[in-house]
Formats: structure tokens, C-alpha cells, sequence
């Protein structure tokens, strides 16, 4: 290793370490901090609801022993933080809030909806274009979604807002997150739309990813599941 | 000359400000790592910014003073930008900040030596080889002293310019901070430096933390040191295209554009 890479080596390793171990310049604690900080920051902005639901102290001690463990890969810090839902699932308060891990899901989910690719999202028009095969269509690349055991889409959107949840009720909750304008949607929807966008993901025509939702939600309008993906605009024209 | 007269660090909250507006002579500066995105709202705001006024791209990342070559993804996203925005000047920093996959979000430091030199030149050759224009290269702020110095931070720089044709990004704030910090003067400092490759000047505020250092906190107005030594270095250079940075405590536009006047005056005084 060069004189050169000798040095950012151990660089690296002191700025990294858990405890700022042996002594050091009042200014390397400058760059420690710097780093800490722009880490802890970049996952606070990118996991608002997160953040909302247990509050600034816990979401930055925590975010603090996150960084230590998983550093950035990648200098777009608007992407940091793919592996903080686990990261969350695996802290012993996990049981407190078995929840906060859909939410931190959720977070993610929104920013790749944010920022994925422009497309055309399918009208009812070539909606029927399409069904019928005349049309080549494909789920519109900002899509996204989260389903939970939990009351994932009243929770998330609550804490995005910066309110508590009205009318909460305990039960599972799924969350379709869509751009069909310039800014993400989320929609809360039922488990019959998502199977049925799973279905068009995997690549089947619209009538068999109709059949298959249908099939696993025999009592739910599929009509009412269908609708609910097509108004969002979580299908594009290919 | 890349952009003329005084530029602003663009903020998202003043996009509807500046966006809203005309103002003549504004140029604005971007990180680019902030856009580098496939589509959405913030490709659709750096589309209209590069519309309404000239943009200068200011990156963060490329690390060109790493023990290793700029990543190779980060380049040509960087070129895809270039080729979409067609800005009026590409930066980066004297200073690394990845270190085998792993992204340190800060401006390193590192020591000025031999080896160093060859590989910042070639990094930097490797950079405009992909972008197919010259760059400008910032000096950073130091917070310590660093063993094996081969070069002083202006032979640096002049070997850096002589050998790759780059420009220097002078950033004023960064000589006054660091010159505190390592106990030097900045105006000796500043005459040092290869003044006639300046191809931009920034200027920002700092913060004095609890151990004395200054920090380079781009979190309050212009410091009247920082000011003198701007107008010292125009009265060296003339009037160079300069750019107010506020990354923090940022105030609404129309004060950010007070203090662009009062960079007017300085710059017009030395015309």
C-alpha cells in the first residue's frame, strides 16, 4: 500500500471507530463530527416518519450506531440507508414497536418513488388498449409498495404529516406509493390491489393478473382493486 | 472566465424564489450529487434552474485526492449531467472522501507528498478525460497540521495546473479558516496560491467551536475578515466570477441576495 493509502487508511479506520480511541487533534474531531453528522442527517431526512414516531433523540443515537455499523456506499446520501429497516428489526426494542420496521419500509419506498424514472402512467383508455392486448403497458417505474401486519399506511402518513393518527384502528394496512404528477402519492389500498400489481410485475397480461387477485380475494370487487392501482397511476405505457 | 459575476449555492427552499424571478446576472451552483436521480421532481427542478440561469456543477464526491481512481458510475453520471445542464463550470475539492466502497461524507485530509501529487493529477486527468472539459479544483479547509508535506499547498496547486490544465477554485473563507487554524497568515497564504489559474472564488461564514478552531460552517453571513481578504485578492486577480455558499440557518432569498450586493460592490471596486 502507498505512503498515501497507508495514510487514509488508518484516516478511515479512526473516523469510523465506535469510540474515538487514542489521542488525537481538537481538529480530527472536526472531521469525526463532520461525518457523523452528514450520516445521521442524511437518514433523518430519509426516514421522516421514522424519525416522527420516536423523536429526535432515539432516531439519532440510533442512527448514530446504524452509521458505525453500515457506512454510506454511495455518495447520493439521499439514498443511504437501505439496510436501516433491518437495522431497526434487529435493536431489542423491536418488540416495543414491532411496527416502526413497515414504517422505515415505507420511508424507503417513497424516496425511490420520488426519484425513479418519468413515464407516461396508463388512462382509462389505453387501459382498455391494453387489457385487450392492443397496447404493451408495464408498472409505472416509481410504484412502490408496503403491505403490514400492521396499520402501516395510517401510521406512515400520520408521522409524515406530523400528527397522531385519528381513528386508528389495529389492523393490517397496505400502502401503494405512486407519482402520477410531479410529486409521490400514497395511497392506502386493499390487499386485492396488490396482488393484483404483484401479478402485472411478474410480467402476466392484465386479464390473468386480474384473475389471480380475484382468485385470492374471492368476496372483494376486483373492479373497486383494479381501479384503485389504474387511479393512482401505478401502470405506464411500456 | 466560466460564469461571470456573483453567484448564489442554490437551496431547494429558494426555488420558488429564484425560479419566480429574473435577476440579472445571477448565477447559481449545485451539488450534483444532490440531482443524480432517474427522474421526478428534483431532475424536473435542475431542468428548470439550468433554464432560468446559468449553473455551475460543485461536487462533493469524486475523491480526487483517494489512493485509487474516481468511480467510474459516479463519472458518468457526472458526464450524463454535464451533457443535459451544459454548465458554465465543473468543480470539485482538494480532498478525499471514499475510501474502498465505503463514503465518508466530509472533504479529507491528506498529505501533499510525491506520491500524492501523481495520483491527484492523474485522478484529476482521469476526470476531465471523462467530462471532456477542464475542471476547477477547490482548496479546502484544514483543522490540523498533517506530517509529509512535500509541497506547500500553492506548489501543490501550481503543479496541479501546470500539469492537467485545471483551474483553481479559490475559496476565501477556506484560507482564513485554515490559517487560523494551523497558525499561519492567510495573506501570505492566499499570494502563494497560483492566482492566475482562479477560474472562481467562494466565499462563505464560519463557526468558532468550543476548542477555538473555526469551522467552516457555511451557516451565517460573510465574516469582515473573510470580506478584506476578498477584496485583497481582487485587487491581485480582478473581478472573478464568486459564489455566496449558506448550507445552514439559510435565510429567505431576498437576504442571500442583500449579501450578493454587498459582493457587487467589492468586485466592482476592483474592475
Amino acid at each position: 500500500m502507498s505512503t498515501l493509502g497507508a495514510f487514509q487508511a488508518a484516516f478511515t479506520d479512526a473516523l469510523l471507530a465506535s469510540a474515538c480511541e487514542g489521542a488525537h487533534d481538537d481538529g480530527f474531531h472536526v472531521y469525526r463530527n463532520t461525518v457523523r453528522r452528514g450520516c445521521i442527517d442524511a437518514l433523518e431526512a430519509n426516514f421522516p416518519a421514522v424519525a416522527t414516531l420516536v423523536g429526535a433523540a432515539w432516531f439519532r443515537s440510533a442512527a448514530a450506531h446504524f452509521a458505525e455499523a453500515s457506512p454510506p456506499v454511495d455518495a447520493r446520501m439521499a439514498r443511504y440507508g437501505q439496510g436501516f429497516p433491518a437495522f431497526l428489526a434487529s435493536l431489542p426494542t423491536h418488540g416495543d414497536m414491532p411496527y416502526l420496521v413497515d414504517v422505515a419500509h415505507t420511508d424507503l419506498a417513497w424516496s425511490a418513488c420520488h426519484d425513479a424514472a418519468d413515464a407516461e402512467p396508463l388512462d382509462a383508455h389505453a387501459w382498455l388498449d391494453a387489457w385487450e392486448g392492443r397496447r404493451r403497458w408495464r408498472l409505472h417505474p416509481a410504484t412502490r409498495w408496503v403491505a403490514s401486519a400492521f396499520p402501516v399506511a395510517s401510521l406512515w402518513q400520520a408521522s409524515r404529516d406530523g400528527v397522531a393518527p385519528r381513528n386508528l384502528a389495529w389492523l393490517p394496512e397496505a400502502i401503494l406509493l405512486t407519482r402520477p404528477g410531479s410529486q409521490p402519492l400514497a395511497t392506502p389500498v386493499p390487499p386485492a390491489t396488490l396482488c393484483f400489481l404483484e401479478a402485472c410485475g411478474a410480467g402476466q397480461p392484465l386479464a390473468a393478473a386480474a384473475d389471480h387477485a380475484c382468485e385470492a380475494f374471492p368476496t372483494f370487487p376486483i373492479d373497486h382493486a383494479i381501479a384503485a392501482a389504474l387511479g393512482a397511476g401505478a401502470l405506464a405505457l411500456a | 472566465m466560466a460564469a461571470p459575476g456573483i453567484g448564489l449555492g442554490f437551496k431547494p427552499a429558494h426555488a420558488e424564489a429564484a425560479l419566480g424571478q429574473a435577476v440579472p446576472g445571477l448565477w447559481l451552483e449545485i451539488h450534483p450529487e444532490n440531482y443524480m436521480v432517474d427522474g421526478g421532481p428534483r431532475l424536473a427542478l435542475l431542468d428548470a434552474l439550468a433554464g432560468a440561469y446559468p449553473l455551475s456543477l460543485h461536487g462533493v464526491s469524486l475523491s480526487l485526492a483517494a489512493d485509487e481512481p474516481p468511480d467510474a458510475a459516479h463519472l458518468a453520471r457526472l458526464r450524463a449531467m454535464v451533457d443535459r445542464v451544459q454548465p458554465v463550470l465543473v468543480s470539485e475539492h482538494l480532498a478525499w472522501s471514499t475510501r474502498r466502497g465505503t463514503y465518508l461524507p466530509d472533504l479529507l485530509p491528506f498529505p501533499r507528498s510525491h506520491a500524492a501529487l501523481q495520483r491527484v493529477a492523474d485522478n484529476i486527468g482521469r476526470t476531465q478525460d471523462a467530462l471532456g472539459i477542464t475542471i476547477a479544483v477547490e482548496n479546502p479547509t484544514h483543522y490540523m497540521p498533517i506530517d509529509g508535506h512535500d509541497y506547500s499547498e500553492g506548489e501543490f496547486f501550481a503543479e496541479l495546473v501546470r500539469r492537467t490544465g485545471c483551474g483553481l477554485l479559490l475559496d476565501v473563507n477556506n484560507i482564513h479558516v485554515s490559517a487560523h487554524n494551523l497558525g499561519t497568515d492567510a495573506r501570505a497564504w492566499l499570494g502563494s496560491l497560483p492566482l492566475h489559474a482562479v477560474r472562481e472564488v467562494h466565499l462563505a461564514g464560519h463557526a468558532t467551536d468550543a476548542t477555538g478552531l473555526l469551522v467552516d460552517s457555511h451557516d451565517a453571513p460573510v465574516a469582515a475578515p473573510v470580506w478584506a481578504l476578498f477584496a485583497d485578492l481582487l485587487r491581485l486577480t480582478g473581478p472573478r466570477p464568486t459564489l455566496l455558499e449558506r448550507d445552514g440557518n439559510v435565510p429567505a432569498f431576498g437576504e442571500l441576495l442583500a449579501e450578493r450586493e454587498h459582493a457587487l460592490a467589492i468586485s466592482a471596486a476592483a474592475a
